[in-house]
């Protein structure tokens, strides 16, 4: 059995560890071991997730070690991190002990997308939830949570429309007070569909001939708006969210096959471009929204 | 204009989205989100617009949507107003929309920039509200019909200069006002106003329509 341990922190910073740890195909049983984690937002939970579907690509279902930290463990459960390892990991590790609060904290549950009505009841639970959250703690106008229900409505229907593979979305917000001095909003997108440069090479390969790859095809969608679909109408979603995250000052950033594209504000450290990444199946989007400091 | 309009057989229709999709499996909640909703959703309006008759003023009403994605914006407002403006259109019918600025205003505005077309909305303010792109002049021209309801042949040129009629042409060819065959320009709103009682405004989901 191959152990891959699991960093004491997994999130949007460090996640290519996890995707470097990965091989294409992992003939071995894996052991996830993630007992000494410490941290973990929406990115680092589902990109355990895939890591774990794309482990038992081989045949081997992988287990994983949930972290012994009581904290943590309660915290995953919130998020409904085992319920989702459950259809992954062999066996489906033992659920946290949870107690019985009136409300959640969470902002969006780990939820799988695969079809259209999945996409509907996450715009209905968000719509409930993100109220609080957008007004009070990032002091967001009333009107941002219709922008931020739409916002999670076209991610998610990219999973649906483009990907053509399952996925899951979660969101969360945090109080970054060493690394921004602000709470933000998390929201993780990810799938192990085919990938963007799989996706737009009908339509659009052969006008960039041998330039085609991960960044073409991620700059193709990303800064051009572009599809398979040939329909003008298309290709507004990634488009529109880049407006809107930029309006609120947010950072985005979408991986896929070996390269990262995103739109990187002030506060962050993120190139706008990466490539040259170990090869992951799908796409990851990352949306980052910080408190509206008043500036 | 009224009688004018009653001469050609002009009528009002008003469909309530909200209400309309309660009856659609496609959409389990107010929400307009996901583009097979849109679709589901512009096909049972093109339904209903079926029997508005042939010459008609629709009045698209999204007040009762909970959120409008840009998938949903571009399925319902675009794509309905493109199948209705070219010359071959099923039927001649103007569309005006009624939504809530704060909700539904920026979806359907950047929609409506990405295909180049223009809509009428009323956002319940007082006045309607000419979305999508336009040059000053037009916008202009639709400002002072909107706000004098209608325009004669002979007071164009006094009212919005030399090229007041080739503006009132234009948009009249863009479906954003009605002008008759003599040459007389009618807001969309006022004509949804002064429709005939007998043709007035039918609501769907208020009088069994269905």
């Amino acid at each position: 059995m191959r152990v891959i341990e699991i960093p004491s922190s997994l999130d949007d910073r460090n996640i290519e560890t996890l995707h470097a740890r990965i091989g294409a195909v992992e003939t071995d049983p894996v052991l996830f071991d993630a007992r000494r984690l410490r941290w973990i937002d929406p990115n680092g939970m589902l990109a355990l997730l895939g890591a774990g579907k794309v482990a038992g690509r081989g045949g081997a279902r992988p287990r994983i070690s949930l972290p012994v930290d009581t904290e943590v463990a309660g915290y995953l459960e919130r998020m409904g991190f085992s319920r989702a390892a459950a259809e992954i990991f062999q066996p489906p590790p033992r659920r946290a002990r949870r107690r019985r609060t009136r409300t959640s904290d969470v902002l969006l549950e780990i939820t799988p997308i695969t079809t259209n009505s999945d996409v509907h009841e996450v715009v209905d639970t968000v719509q409930s939830r993100a109220g609080a959250i957008l007004s009070h703690t990032l002091r967001y106008p009333p009107a941002a949570v219709v922008q931020f229900s739409v916002i999670l409505s076209e991610v998610c229907q990219n999973i649906v429309e483009h990907a053509e593979g399952p996925g899951w979305v979660a969101a969360q917000s945090y109080n970054w007070t060493r690394r921004l001095g602000r709470h933000v909003a998390v929201i993780a997108v990810s799938d192990l569909g085919q990938g963007f440069r799989a996706s737009l090479a009908d339509e659009h390969a052969k006008r960039f001939g041998d330039r085609w790859g991960d960044v073409t095809a991620l700059e193709a969608a990303f800064l051009l708006g572009l599809t398979r679909f040939p329909d003008i109408g298309r290709g507004q979603g990634i488009q529109q969210i880049r407006k809107q995250v930029g309006r609120w000052n947010g950072l985005l950033s979408i991986r896929s096959g070996t390269a990262r594209i995103a739109d990187t504000p002030a506060w962050s450290r993120n190139p706008p471009l990466q490539e040259g990444l170990r090869h992951f199946p799908g796409a990851q989007i990352n949306i980052i929204l910080p408190e509206n400091s008043g500036d | 204009m009224t009688d004018r309009l009653r001469q050609r057989g002009c009528n009002g229709f008003a469909i309530d989205v909200g209400a309309l999709m309660r009856d659609l499996p496609a959409s389990p909640n107010a929400n307009l989100v996901t583009r097979p909703t849109g679709r589901a959703v512009r096909a049972a309006i093109e339904g209903e617009l079926s029997g508005a008759g042939h010459l008609s003023v629709s009045v698209i009403d999204l007040t009762g949507v909970g959120v409008l994605d840009f998938s949903c914006a571009d399925e319902v407002v675009a794509k309905l107003l493109l199948r209705y403006l070219p010359a071959e259109r099923p039927g001649d019918i103007f569309f005006l929309f009624r939504a809530v600025r704060e909700v539904h205003g920026h979806a359907v505005d950047e929609v409506l920039a990405r295909h180049g077309l223009a809509a009428v909305c009323d956002f319940g303010e007082g006045g309607c509200s000419l979305l999508g792109p336009a040059t000053t002049e037009e916008r202009a021209a639709w400002s002072t019909l909107e706000r004098r309801e209608r325009i004669g042949a002979s007071a164009s040129a006094p009212l919005l200069g030399a090229r007041g009629e080739a503006l009132l042409l234009r948009l009249s060819e863009r479906r954003l006002i009605f002008r008759d065959s003599g040459g007389t320009a009618c807001s969309l709103s006022a004509l949804a106003r002064h429709l005939p009682d007998e043709t007035r405004l039918k609501h769907y989901g208020e009088d069994d329509a269905r």
